[in-house]
């Protein structure tokens, strides 16, 4: 999976959890925590979709170092080639 | 053999619309099943039935706008195939007439609702008060039947409820009553807040009656304490470590039980206060505050709190949130908390201090659990802590109860283990 295909993947399973949020206008370097307003709960259940997804279950001490999309698809991007 | 009534979903409802019948005369039904659907203006609600039984009869059609308490079908106790069968065939027949139904949708049809036993009588508190006290009001006083809110507008209006003609059951006076008897400004207040259906201003409408009825009626008192959580957020991190993202368990997991085991053990905080004073409720439903996206917030019950294990209650919490987003919330849900929480801190402030939702009688805010300067014996440690707030009310308890309160809360977070 390239990166514009794991990117495609976080931005639908953002869409499934706060589908108020534009998927087509969101930046990589924007806080999901802040700008989106997703909260421990949201954040979860994306962790959990995103393992559903990928198979790639993110520790939750690793997840709590990311801030960003752009965070996200590093981690992904790394764990997908292993 | 009883009537599956119009079901109290706040403090504020009168009414409500049957948008949709979920089973039909005929259907065998079981406790908890969901059997309609209710516009309120907290949205579409799942109402469940409170017995096992068979739908014999339909009073109320789709679309119909009835007062709270209104008979909308008869369950009966269908405990052979063969009498579901013959009373399906009669209800189906009673079905022509369902124009008539509707029409007399007000009417007690039968007596037998008032000598059956209820099965469940703590599944409704929020109406089972409201009936009793209609009740007790009733024989010799020459008072008129009325409901509580009917009962209020009246007195804030200086309306004699001896000159309202009631339209509730066994004619009750309802606060349409009420209404319809006040001079005609007064009456666009109510026809507005009766407008069916979901959206923001109705919302923001619903909020703002019952927490300005909360501001009015509440005495409030306050208070708040730093509580540790390094215990739990050892025991946390120990428990997630292992496990894929659909098992692991929240902090707010540990706060709503900690919650639930303290409201257990001081039961004057957990409970609804009604007309004849203060009743705790026989169980503990821990309302969960829910920010909606778009706009709005729910307070949702998870129904016995207190019992359950930490999984159990971590994968409620996520349905409920799920549910309170997308729709498909129950009535007893709605109906049902003993005692609310809220946890803004997840939105980064310290602390909140709460707006106690009437008829309940405490509200118990969660600020950000955030790493601060501790003492610890003689030494400063850096430790996750988090401030916790309570709202009570005055009327029912005082300062010092609500302090072994949330000592309890304390003492409960230092234990995860127990949780």
């Amino acid at each position: 999976m390239n990166r514009q295909q794991l990117r495609q993947a976080i931005l639908e399973e953002l869409a499934g959890i706060a589908p108020d949020i534009d998927t087509a206008n969101v930046s990589d370097n924007a806080r999901l925590r802040d700008e989106y307003d997703l909260d421990s709960m949201d954040a979860l259940n994306l962790l959990t979709a995103l393992h559903q997804r990928l198979g790639i279950s993110i520790p939750e001490r690793d997840y709590a170092r990311m801030y960003t999309i752009g965070d996200l698809l590093e981690y992904l991007g790394e764990q997908s080639e292993h | 053999m009883s009537d599956f009534v119009m079901p109290s979903l706040g403090a504020d409802m009168e009414t409500g619309t049957l948008v949709e019948w979920r089973v039909a005369p005929g259907d065998r039904v079981r406790k908890g099943q969901v059997v309609a659907v209710v516009e309120t203006d907290k949205g579409a609600i799942d109402i469940e039935v409170f017995e096992d039984g068979v739908v014999e009869k339909i009073y109320v059609d789709p679309d119909a706008e009835v007062p709270v308490g209104t008979p909308l079908a008869r369950i009966g106790a269908g405990t052979d195939a063969r009498q579901a069968g013959i009373e399906s065939s009669m209800a189906d027949a009673g079905a022509e007439d369902g124009g008539d139904a509707k029409a007399t949708g007000r009417l007690k049809p039968e007596s037998e609702s008032e000598s059956e036993p209820e099965p469940e009588p703590e599944s409704e508190p929020a109406s089972r008060p409201k009936t009793e006290a209609q009740r007790a009001s009733r024989p010799g006083h020459g008072v008129p039947p009325a409901s509580p809110a009917a009962r209020m507008r009246a007195r804030e209006t200086g309306l004699d409820l001896a000159d309202v003609q009631g339209s509730g059951p066994d004619g009750a006076i309802v606060l349409k009553d009420v209404e319809a008897a006040l001079p005609d400004t007064e009456i666009e207040t109510g026809a507005r807040r009766r407008r069916a259906g979901f959206d923001a201003t109705e919302m923001r409408r619903t909020i703002a009656a019952a927490m300005s009825r909360s501001k009015r009626e509440i005495p409030h008192y306050y208070l708040a304490t730093t509580m540790d959580l390094a215990a739990a957020e050892s025991w946390l991190d120990n428990y997630n470590h292992d496990r894929p993202p659909a098992e692991r368990i929240l902090l707010s997991a540990l706060f709503m039980k900690a919650t639930a085991l303290a409201l257990a053990r001081h039961r004057t905080l957990n409970g609804h206060y009604g007309d004849d004073g203060f009743v705790p409720a026989d169980t503990v439903n821990v309302g969960m505050a829910i920010h909606l996206r778009g706009g709005g917030l729910v307070a949702p019950a998870i129904l016995d709190t207190d019992t359950l294990a930490l999984p159990e209650l971590m994968v409620r919490l996520q349905d409920l949130v799920q549910r309170a987003r997308d729709g498909g919330l129950r009535g007893s849900e709605i109906a049902s908390a003993s005692a609310t929480v809220t946890a803004l801190g997840e939105r980064g402030v310290d602390s909140v201090w709460g707006v106690i939702h009437p008829p309940q009688v405490s509200m118990i805010g969660f600020g950000r659990p955030r790493r601060q300067p501790v003492a610890i014996g003689d030494a400063l440690a850096v430790r996750l802590a988090v401030e916790v707030s309570l709202a009570a009310d005055h009327r029912v308890c005082d300062g010092h109860l609500g302090a072994l309160f949330l000592g309890e809360i304390e003492r409960q977070l230092q234990q995860p283990e127990n949780l």
